[in-house]
């Protein structure tokens, strides 16, 4: 049986845990509203930039077809490109794109295939250090930026295309968790090298006039589409993130309350009876005299 | 006045959305102007004004920086690598944007990607010089 005094003591540190998950969970709010407005905003650049591409890339196809749509002709080597969070306390995002990660290596390891990873975000490094230390070739830090831009995306993308001509892999995949709404983030895969045309998005069926060739706007769209993925991949993270750490910080709030509620039944409980147990002892000392 | 959809849109946000009667496009082999019922065209653009015009009086100018344009029957979308509003626009953001061309030219290491952004530094360089002409007179 504790002491009133360690039951006191366990209360008062109780509310001053739920004191800073609620002071923690307003913060994501307002953080969120934030990120989801420039999710919200990016999305249509990166859906019309797919539209173009499906119009353009429908034209070219076979030998003339640039590498980054029609791929190198293998798929020996898989880059994987996993984007999670700089910081944790954030319920179960960094780690359900790392377990989306780590299955899809695993089972690319199993076919034979050689697996490199590329992680953002050090949240989901620490995480797969521990099983692939010898497959992570480079780790990006954003940590120093308050709010990824495109700045940031051109970088990764810069990084991964000078890989790819350098023949360091054959299939890119990006790795990020889509924001549906506050308790709902999807960990996504999406393939980026060879980009994917996702299939009916081919709106008109009319011949376009190209200025200039349609080559050559394919070869300066294509790098373009890289970062515009990558970028949309950051913006709907950083979303993720501050909806899943503010789901997260609501039920310890709530957490934190049941078990105040709890203690402090108890403490009284435990007081009133060491009231009635000091009671008898006078009163029976009484009758005995 | 016959009107179409038109939409520019930046990385970052939608700049413009809505039923325009013609928009002066600066693609990157010359200005043109696009009316409703235009053939479907697709065009690379370089930095310059996109002037949009609302109804028979009224207007609207951006600044773009790169990026492409789409025509079809149905609609005119612009996919500004950057895009503002032209009332942001001034020599101190022009001289910034300038500034990054040269760093990304400087650090850049593939010959085509070199030629692309000394056409791109070019460009800026060249709207500045109508930018502050524009603004003189």
């Amino acid at each position: 049986m504790p002491s009133l005094k360690d039951l006191r003591n366990r209360i008062a540190s109780v509310k001053a845990t739920q004191k800073i998950t609620k002071a923690m969970q307003m913060v994501a709010a307002a953080k969120l509203r934030r990120a989801q407005s420039a999710a919200e905003a990016a999305r249509p650049y990166a859906e019309r930039m797919e539209t173009v591409l499906a119009n353009l890339a429908s034209g070219v196809t076979g030998s003339s077809a640039p590498r980054l749509i029609a791929g190198t002709g293998s798929d020996k080597v898989h880059l994987l490109l996993v984007c999670t969070a700089e910081r944790g306390l954030c319920g179960a995002f960094n780690s359900s794109i790392a377990r989306l990660a780590r299955d899809k290596a695993n089972a690319l390891k199993a076919d034979g295939k050689t697996v490199k990873i590329i992680c953002v975000g050090k949240k989901g490094y620490d995480i797969l250090r521990r099983q692939f230390a010898s497959e992570i070739i480079e780790f990006i830090d954003l940590r120093e930026f308050k709010q990824v831009g495109f700045v940031n995306a051109e970088a990764i993308a810069q990084n991964v295309l000078l890989r790819f001509e350098n023949g360091e892999f054959d299939v890119a995949t990006l790795f990020f968790s889509r924001f549906r709404s506050v308790i709902a983030q999807i960990p996504t895969a999406q393939r980026i090298i060879p980009a994917e045309i996702p299939e009916g998005t081919k709106q008109t069926d009319a011949v376009y006039d190209y200025e200039p060739e349609e080559s050559e706007i394919l070869e300066t769209l294509l790098p373009r589409n890289l970062t515009v993925q990558i970028l949309r991949a950051l913006l709907e993270n950083a979303a993720s993130e501050q909806g899943a750490r503010m789901s997260a910080m609501d039920s310890a709030t709530r957490n934190a309350g049941e078990m105040i509620k709890k203690q402090t039944t108890l403490y009284n409980r435990s007081r009133q009876a060491m009231i009635t147990k000091e009671l008898i002892e006078i009163i029976s000392g009484a009758e005995a005299l | 006045m016959a009107t179409f959809k038109f939409e520019l849109v930046s990385p970052e946000r939608i700049l413009f959305s809505g039923e325009i009667i013609s928009v002066i496009v600066p693609s990157a082999e010359g200005e043109m102007t696009v009316l409703a019922g235009h053939a479907p065209l697709v065009a690379t653009l370089k930095a310059g004004i996109v002037f949009v015009q609302t109804t028979d009086q009224n207007g609207k100018e951006f600044f773009v920086n790169g990026g492409l344009v789409e025509v079809n029957h149905a609609s005119t979308t612009i996919l500004a690598e950057q895009g503002r509003f032209i009332e942001d626009v001034d020599t101190a953001v022009l001289d910034a944007e300038i500034l990054a061309a040269e760093t990304r030219l400087a650090g850049s290491h593939s010959e085509d990607e070199k030629k692309r952004l000394a056409d791109t530094l070019v460009q800026l360089q060249e709207f500045k010089h109508v930018f502050e002409q524009r603004n003189a007179a």
